[in-house]
C-alpha cells in the first residue's frame, strides 16, 4: 500500500467521524475552513503554482453567493431564467457559467497586466466589486439578502451545520483530487512553468497566456463554489464577507500553509480560521478591550512568515509525516511518439541573410550571412560582446533583425512567435539555463513534448490523459537516457550540477523532435568527461541528419567537433570556414588575444 | 615565484567561489603591490569578474583577502569603498538618466560621508584627465558613445580617491584607437600612485602595460609571472585559442 | 450643474489632487529605490492626523508606544550585530536612536501641556512621532528581504497594511476626528469661497515638491537615491548601500504621508482606516505615472481628485466604483506600453 494514500485515506475516514464526536460549535469552525480551504485552493494554482497574485478571490465567492441569493430569492424570475429557482443545485450552475464568464473578461482584462500591475488590479476590481455589491439596490444593499432555502441532497434538506458538512469537505476533497490530478499532467506542468519559466515554456511550445486564464478561470469558480456553500449555509447573504479584506485573509491562508502546494490550502485555512476564532474571541476578553486583534496577529504573522519560512508551513509540516511522493513510472509498454520526417543531408534548414541589426545607434549585427544544414553541425564564436548573442535571437525568431531575413525550412522566422517556429521543428537551449529547479529532470524534460499532447485539463483533471502522459514520460525518459542523464531522472532539476542543467536542456530541445537544434553554450561548466560525451552526442545526431548551430566559447569543444565555423568580432562577420583555416586566421588571433 | 612586491595593498589568498554545486573560482590566491598593475588575463568564462565580485564583496566567497594592512573576515562593498578600494565593472553601471557631473560627484559619496567635503576639487582634477567627459559634463551618461562611458566609469572611481583600482574588461567593446587611449590612462594612473589590478580579454594589451601577470582558466590560477616574461609564453596563445588541446585538458583535469 | 457647483467641486478635486499627488510621488519614490509597493503609505496619512488629534485631546499619543516597540526590537536585532562585531560605538548609536529617542519622546509628550501648545508644535511634534516610524518600517520588515522579488515585497507590504490598520483601531478607536483648520480664514474668488485651509493644503504641497525636487537635484544623500533608483549596483560600487537608501526612502515617504494626514484632518473627518482609500487613489496617481515618471503621478492624482468629485456629485454612491476601475484601464496601458521582462525567481 502506498503510505501517501494511506494518510490521505485516514484523513477522509477522519472528516467523516468528525461530526458524530465534535460538539456543534466545532463542527461550524469545520464547515468555515471547508469554504475558507476551496477558495485557497484556488490561490494554491492560481499564486502559489502559477505566480499570479490575487488579492480579489473574495468578490468571485460574492458572485457566487449572489447569483444563488437572487435566484432563490426572487419570486418571480425572469422567463429566461426562471427554471434556475426551481433548485440550489441549478444556481450552483448558472453561478458558475457566470462567474467562469467574468473571470474571462476580467482575466482578458487584467492578465495582460505584467509583473506587480496585475495584483494591483486585483486590488482594483476587488474593491469595486465590493462597492457594486453594497450600492446595487437589487442586491438588498449592505444590509443583504435573507431567506435563502438549503440545499437537497437525494431527498435531504442540509439545513443544518453537520448535514451542510459532508457536502462541504466533498467538494472541498474533489478539488483537491483534481488539483493533484492536473498538476501530473501535461497541461500541469505547463502551469507550473508559468512562475518563472515562461519565455522557456514559450519556446517550448506552450500558450502561457491560455494557461494562465485556465488557472485564472479555475481559481474563481473553486471561490464561487465556496459562495454558493456559504450562502446555503448561512442562509442570508450582506457584501461583508466579500470585501478586499477577505480577499487579502484568502491570500494569507495561501501563503501561510504553503501557497505551492495542494494541503497547503487546508492548513492555511484551518490555522487562519481557528486563530481568528480565537483571537477575535478570547483575547478581548484577557485584554478587556475591543480591537481588530486578529488583524495586528495575522499581519505579523505574514511578515514573519515571508521573512523566515517563504515557502509556508506546509514543507515543515510535512517533514512531521514520513509520506513519500510515488516516483513516476516508465511504461516501457507504451506506444512511442510517431516522429517528424527529416530532412535530408545537405539540405539547407536555416539560412541568414543579409542580417542587420541595430540598437538605436549601436550595430550589434552588420551584414551577418550564414546557412546551417541538415547533417552538419556549424559553429558560431567570436570575443565577447561580438554579438553572438544578438545573432542567436535574430535566428531563434525571439528578435527581429532591422534589415535582412533569417528563413527556416525556406520561411522566413521574422513575425511567428516562439510557439509557431517550436512546431515548425526548431528547438533551443539557453545561455543562461531556463528550467524549473523543483520539478524532477523528467518533468523538466517532459515540457519540451508538450506539442507532441493535447490532451486537456478536463482530461487532466479526472484522470482521462493516462495514455497520453505514458507516451510523453516515455519520451522524455527515452532523451534523457540518451543524453546521459538516466541516473539522475527523479532529481530536483536545481540539485544538478550547472554542465548537467544545459544538458537537461539539450534533452528537452530533443524531446519536441526538432530538425533543427539551436545550442547557446552547451559545454560551459563540463568537466572533460561530459565534454566527451556531449561531443559524442552531437555527433550522433548529426549522422542521424539533424542540423545544428551552437555559439561557443570552448575553442578545444569547438575545434574537434564542428563541421564548419563562423567567427564574429563587432558585430561583424570575420572568417568562416573549416576549424583548422579559421584557427590560423590572422584576423581571428588579433580578435581573440587582441592588438596594441 | 610569486609577485615580490615590496608593499602588497591586496593579498587574496585560496578564494573560492561556488554557484551553487559550481565552483567559479578555485582556491585564487594573487598580489598587488603598490604602485603596480596587475593583469588578470584568461579566455572569457575563466572566472575573472566573479573573483572581482568576490574580493569586492558583492559575492559572497571563501578564503582570505587582505587589503591595505588588514584582514577583511566578510568583504563589504560599503567599507572597502571607505577604505579605497573600487571597482570598475565589466557592464560600467553608470546611472544613466543622471549627468556626466552628478554620476561623477556620486563616486565621492562615500568620502562625503566621511565628512571629506574636497569632492569639487577632486572633480577638477578629474576633468583635467578626462577633458571629455568636462566637455559633456551636462550631457546625460546614457547618450554618452562607448569610450565615453568607459572614461565616465573610470573618472567616478577614480573620484572615490582609491588606493586600489580594480577595472574589469575596460577595452571590451572598444575600437582600437580608444582602446590604446584608456590604456594610456591606466600607465598615468599608476604614475599618479594608485595600484591597478587589471581584468582584461585584450591579453596584448594587457601584457605591455602590466607589471605582473595572472592567467586564470577554468577558475584556477593556471600561470602567473612577470608581464613581459608572459607575453612571450606560447601557453597563454594556447589558452585563448585552443590550439593544444591536449596541455589543455592537462590544465583542466 | 452650475458654474458655481463646478467651481466648487473643482476646488475640491485639486485640494483632494494635491493630497494624492504627494502621496504619488513619495509612492513612486518608495518604488523606484527598493521595489516596495507601498501599500501602508495611507496608513501614515491616518497616523499622523490621529496622533496629532490625540495630543490635542490631551492624551499621549499612543502610536509613541508603538514607536518605542520597533525602536526597541531594532535595538535587540541591531545591537546584538553590533556586540558581537565588537562595535562599542556603533552599539552606543543604535541605543540612543532606537531606545533614547522614543523614550525621550514620550517623556517629553507626558511632560509638555501639549494640549494647550500652539498649533505648529503640535504639528512638529506628530511628525517627530510618527515619521521615524518609516525608516523603522524598512528596518525591521523590509530590510531582511531586500532583494526578495516584487511580488513577495508586495505581499508583505500588504500585511504590513493589516497589522498597522490592526492597531489603528487599537490606538486610535472606531470615532473618527477632525481637527482644527490651520486657518480660519476664507479668500473670496469671485463667485467661488476658497477656504483657507485649501490654500493651505495646496500651498503646503507646492512647497514640499519643490523641495523635494531640489533636495534630489541639488543634495548628495538625494542624488544617491536617484542613482539608487537608476541603477542599484552601480549605486552599491559607490558605496551608497541599499539599506542606507531604504531607510532614507521610508523616512521621507512617512514624513510625506504625516504630513498629508495633518494638512488635510481639518477637511475630512479621520478614521482609523481610511487612510487606504486615500493612499489608494494616490496609487491610481502613482500608475498613471507607470511607478516612475514624478510629473506624469502628480497630473494623474489631479485627474483622479477631479474624477472623484465630480463622480460624487453625479453618482456619489457609485464615486469608488469609478475610481478603482478607472485603474484597470490605466494599468492595461501602461503594462502594454512597458516591455515585459520575466523576474527571474
Amino acid at each position: 500500500m502506498r503510505t501517501d494514500r494511506l494518510v490521505q485515506g485516514l484523513f477522509v475516514a477522519l472528516l467523516l467521524v468528525l461530526p458524530a464526536v465534535l460538539a456543534p460549535f466545532y463542527v461550524t469552525l469545520l464547515n468555515y475552513i471547508g469554504l475558507y480551504a476551496l477558495v485557497a485552493l484556488g490561490l494554491v494554482l492560481l499564486t502559489g503554482v502559477g505566480g499570479l497574485t490575487s488579492f480579489g478571490q473574495a468578490a468571485f465567492v460574492g458572485l457566487g453567493a449572489y447569483t444563488t441569493a437572487v435566484l432563490s430569492t426572487t419570486p418571480e424570475l425572469p422567463g429566461w431564467i426562471a427554471w434556475a429557482g426551481a433548485s440550489p443545485w441549478l444556481t450552483l450552475l448558472v453561478g458558475l457559467v457566470f462567474t467562469a464568464t467574468v473571470a474571462v473578461v476580467v482575466g482578458s482584462l487584467t492578465l495582460k497586466l505584467s509583473g506587480h500591475f496585475l495584483p494591483l488590479g486585483t486590488i482594483a476590481w476587488g474593491i469595486s466589486l465590493y462597492f457594486l455589491f453594497g450600492t446595487l439596490e437589487s442586491l438588498g444593499g449592505h444590509t443583504g439578502i435573507t431567506g435563502i432555502s438549503p440545499i437537497t441532497l437525494f431527498g435531504v434538506v442540509l439545513d443544518a451545520g453537520e448535514k451542510i458538512y459532508y457536502l462541504i469537505w466533498a467538494f472541498v476533497m474533489v478539488a483537491v483530487f483534481t488539483t493533484q490530478n492536473l498538476l501530473d499532467s501535461r497541461e500541469g506542468r505547463a502551469i507550473r512553468a508559468l512562475k518563472g519559466g515562461m519565455v522557456m515554456a514559450e519556446a517550448m511550445g506552450v500558450d502561457t497566456s491560455r494557461s494562465r486564464m485556465i488557472i485564472f478561470v479555475i481559481a474563481a469558480l473553486h471561490a464561487c463554489a465556496s459562495g454558493w456553500l456559504y450562502a446555503h449555509m448561512q442562509r442570508f447573504v450582506n457584501p461583508t464577507p466579500f470585501g478586499l479584506h477577505i480577499g487579502i485573509e484568502y491570500l494569507f491562508m495561501a501563503v501561510i500553509g504553503g501557497a505551492g502546494h495542494v494541503w497547503g490550502a487546508l492548513v492555511g485555512a484551518g490555522l487562519i480560521t481557528v486563530l481568528k476564532q480565537w483571537l477575535q474571541d478570547i483575547l478581548p476578553r484577557l485584554l478587556g478591550s475591543a480591537g481588530n486583534f486578529e488583524a495586528i496577529v495575522f499581519g505579523v504573522m505574514m511578515v514573519l512568515v515571508l521573512q523566515r519560512a517563504r515557502e509556508g508551513l506546509w514543507p515543515v509540516l510535512k517533514k512531521l509525516v514520513p509520506v513519500k511522493a510515488p516516483q513516476k513510472t516508465i511504461d516501457p509498454a507504451a506506444d512511442t511518439l510517431p516522429r517528424r520526417d527529416l530532412p535530408t543531408a545537405g539540405e539547407v534548414i536555416l539560412e541568414a541573410r543579409n542580417v542587420t541589426r541595430k540598437f538605436g545607434g549601436l550595430v550589434a549585427n552588420n551584414d551577418m550571412n550564414l546557412t546551417v544544414k541538415a547533417g552538419e553541425i556549424l559553429a558560431l564564436i567570436g570575443p565577447n560582446g561580438a554579438g553572438k548573442s544578438t545573432m542567436f535571437n535574430q535566428l531563434s525568431g525571439v528578435d527581429t533583425p532591422t534589415s535582412g531575413e533569417v528563413l527556416f525550412l525556406g520561411k522566413p522566422v521574422a513575425g511567428r512567435d516562439s510557439r509557431e517556429i517550436a512546431r515548425m521543428g526548431m528547438s533551443r537551449t539557453f545561455q543562461h539555463v531556463r528550467l524549473l529547479p523543483t520539478m524532477t529532470v523528467l518533468e523538466n524534460v517532459a515540457i519540451g513534448a508538450h506539442l507532441r499532447g493535447g490532451k486537456g485539463v478536463f482530461h487532466a483533471a479526472w484522470r482521462q490523459d493516462r495514455a497520453e502522459e505514458a507516451r510523453l514520460l516515455k519520451e522524455a525518459a527515452r532523451q534523457i537516457e540518451r543524453v546521459g542523464l538516466g541516473s539522475h531522472m527523479y532529481e530536483e532539476a536545481g540539485s544538478l550540477a550547472l554542465g548537467q542543467q544545459r544538458i537537461l536542456e539539450i534533452a528537452r530541445a530533443l524531446c519536441s523532435d526538432p530538425c533543427l537544434l539551436l545550442l547557446d553554450e552547451p559545454a560551459a561548466g563540463l568537466r572533460l568527461k561530459e565534454k566527451e560525451a556531449l561531443g559524442d552526442l552531437l555527433r550522433k545526431l548529426r549522422a542521424e541528419g539533424m542540423a545544428i548551430l551552437i555559439v561557443e566559447h570552448d575553442m578545444d569543444f569547438v575545434m574537434g567537433l564542428v563541421d564548419r565555423v563562423v567567427v564574429m568580432e563587432f558585430g561583424q562577420k570575420i572568417a568562416e570556414g573549416l576549424p583548422d583555416e579559421v584557427q590560423r586566421d590572422p584576423a581571428v588571433l588579433e580578435a581573440y588575444l587582441g592588438g596594441v | 615565484m610569486t609577485n615580490q612586491a615590496k608593499n602588497p595593498v591586496l593579498q587574496i589568498d585560496r578564494l573560492c567561489v561556488s554557484y551553487g554545486k559550481v565552483e567559479a573560482l578555485t582556491n585564487a590566491s594573487l598580489t598587488v603591490g603598490e604602485g603596480q598593475i596587475v593583469t588578470v588575463i584568461g579566455p572569457n568564462g575563466a572566472g575573472k569578474t566573479t573573483m572581482l565580485s568576490a574580493i569586492m564583496g558583492v559575492l559572497g566567497s571563501k578564503g582570505t583577502v587582505h587589503f591595505d594592512g588588514s584582514i577583511e573576515a566578510v568583504p563589504e562593498v560599503e567599507r572597502l569603498v571607505a577604505r579605497g578600494m573600487n571597482l570598475v565593472p565589466e557592464k560600467r553601471e553608470l546611472f544613466g538618466e543622471m549627468s556626466v557631473e552628478d554620476n561623477l560627484v556620486l563616486g565621492a559619496f562615500q568620502r562625503y560621508r566621511m565628512g571629506h567635503r574636497d569632492h569639487p576639487k577632486t572633480l577638477d582634477e578629474i576633468y583635467d584627465l578626462f577633458p571629455r567627459l568636462k566637455e559633456r559634463r551636462t550631457q546625460l551618461a546614457g547618450t554618452l558613445s562607448g569610450g565615453e562611458r568607459q572614461m565616465l566609469a573610470v573618472g567616478r572611481a577614480l573620484m572615490a580617491k582609491p588606493k586600489l583600482l580594480m577595472l574589469d574588461e575596460p577595452s571590451l567593446g572598444l575600437a582600437p584607437l580608444i582602446v590604446r587611449e584608456i590604456f594610456r590612462i591606466v600607465t598615468e594612473l599608476r604614475r599618479r600612485g594608485v595600484s591597478i589590478l587589471l581584468v582584461e580579454q585584450n591579453a596584448r594589451a594587457a601584457l605591455q602595460v602590466a607589471d605582473y601577470a595572472y592567467v586564470l582558466e577554468t577558475g584556477q590560477i593556471a600561470m602567473h609571472g612577470p608581464a613581459t616574461q608572459l607575453a612571450d609564453d606560447p601557453r597563454v596563445v594556447e589558452a585563448y585559442l585552443g590550439l593544444g588541446g591536449k596541455h589543455q585538458a592537462m590544465l583542466s583535469t | 450643474m452650475d458654474v458655481q457647483i463646478a467651481l466648487m467641486l473643482a476646488q475640491d478635486g485639486l485640494t483632494n489632487g494635491a493630497i494624492y499627488a504627494l502621496l504619488a510621488l513619495a509612492l513612486v519614490l518608495v518604488f523606484a529605490v527598493t521595489r516596495v509597493i507601498f501599500i501602508p503609505q495611507g496608513e501614515f496619512v491616518a497616523y499622523g492626523a490621529l496622533t496629532l488629534a490625540m495630543m490635542q485631546a490631551g492624551t499621549v499619543p499612543a502610536t509613541v508606544w508603538l514607536l518605542a516597540g520597533m525602536g526597541a526590537t531594532a535595538a535587540l536585532i541591531d545591537g546584538g550585530l553590533a556586540l558581537r562585531a565588537g562595535q562599542t560605538r556603533r552599539l552606543v548609536g543604535v541605543l540612543g536612536w532606537n531606545l533614547g529617542y522614543p523614550l525621550g519622546l514620550a517623556a517629553l509628550l507626558a511632560a509638555l501641556p501639549v494640549k494647550d501648545m500652539p498649533l505648529a508644535a503640535q504639528v512638529l511634534l506628530s511628525l517627530a512621532v510618527v515619521v521615524p516610524m518609516g525608516p523603522l518600517m524598512y528596518r525591521l520588515v523590509f530590510q531582511p528581504i531586500a532583494a526578495a522579488p516584487i511580488l513577495i515585497l508586495l505581499i508583505v507590504s500588504v500585511a504590513v497594511h493589516v497589522a498597522m490598520v490592526g492597531l489603528g483601531l487599537l490606538f486610535f478607536g472606531a470615532e473618527g476626528q477632525r481637527t482644527p483648520a490651520f486657518s480660519d480664514a476664507n479668500l473670496e474668488l469671485g463667485p467661488l469661497m476658497v477656504s483657507g485651509q485649501t490654500i493651505w493644503v495646496v500651498m503646503s504641497s507646492v512647497v514640499l515638491i519643490v523641495a523635494l525636487y531640489q533636495f534630489f537635484e541639488r543634495t548628495l544623500y538625494g542624488k544617491a537615491l536617484r542613482a539608487t533608483a537608476i541603477n542599484r549596483a552601480g549605486a552599491r560600487l559607490m558605496g551608497i548601500s541599499p539599506s542606507l537608501a531604504g531607510k532614507l526612502t521610508f523616512f521621507l515617504a512617512a514624513l510625506i504621508g504625516a504630513l498629508s494626514g495633518v494638512l488635510i484632518a481639518p477637511i475630512t473627518t479621520i478614521y482609523y482606516d481610511t487612510g487606504f482609500l486615500i493612499g489608494l487613489k494616490g496609487f491610481v496617481a502613482a500608475i498613471i505615472g507607470g511607478l516612475a515618471s514624478y510629473p506624469l503621478a502628480a497630473v494623474g492624482a489631479v485627474l483622479v481628485g477631479l474624477l472623484e468629485s465630480f463622480s460624487s456629485f453625479w453618482a456619489s454612491a457609485f464615486k469608488e466604483v469609478i475610481v478603482f476601475t478607472l485603474i484597470i484601464p490605466v494599468l492595461l496601458w501602461r503594462s502594454l506600453t512597458s516591455r515585459h521582462v520575466e523576474e527571474e525567481e
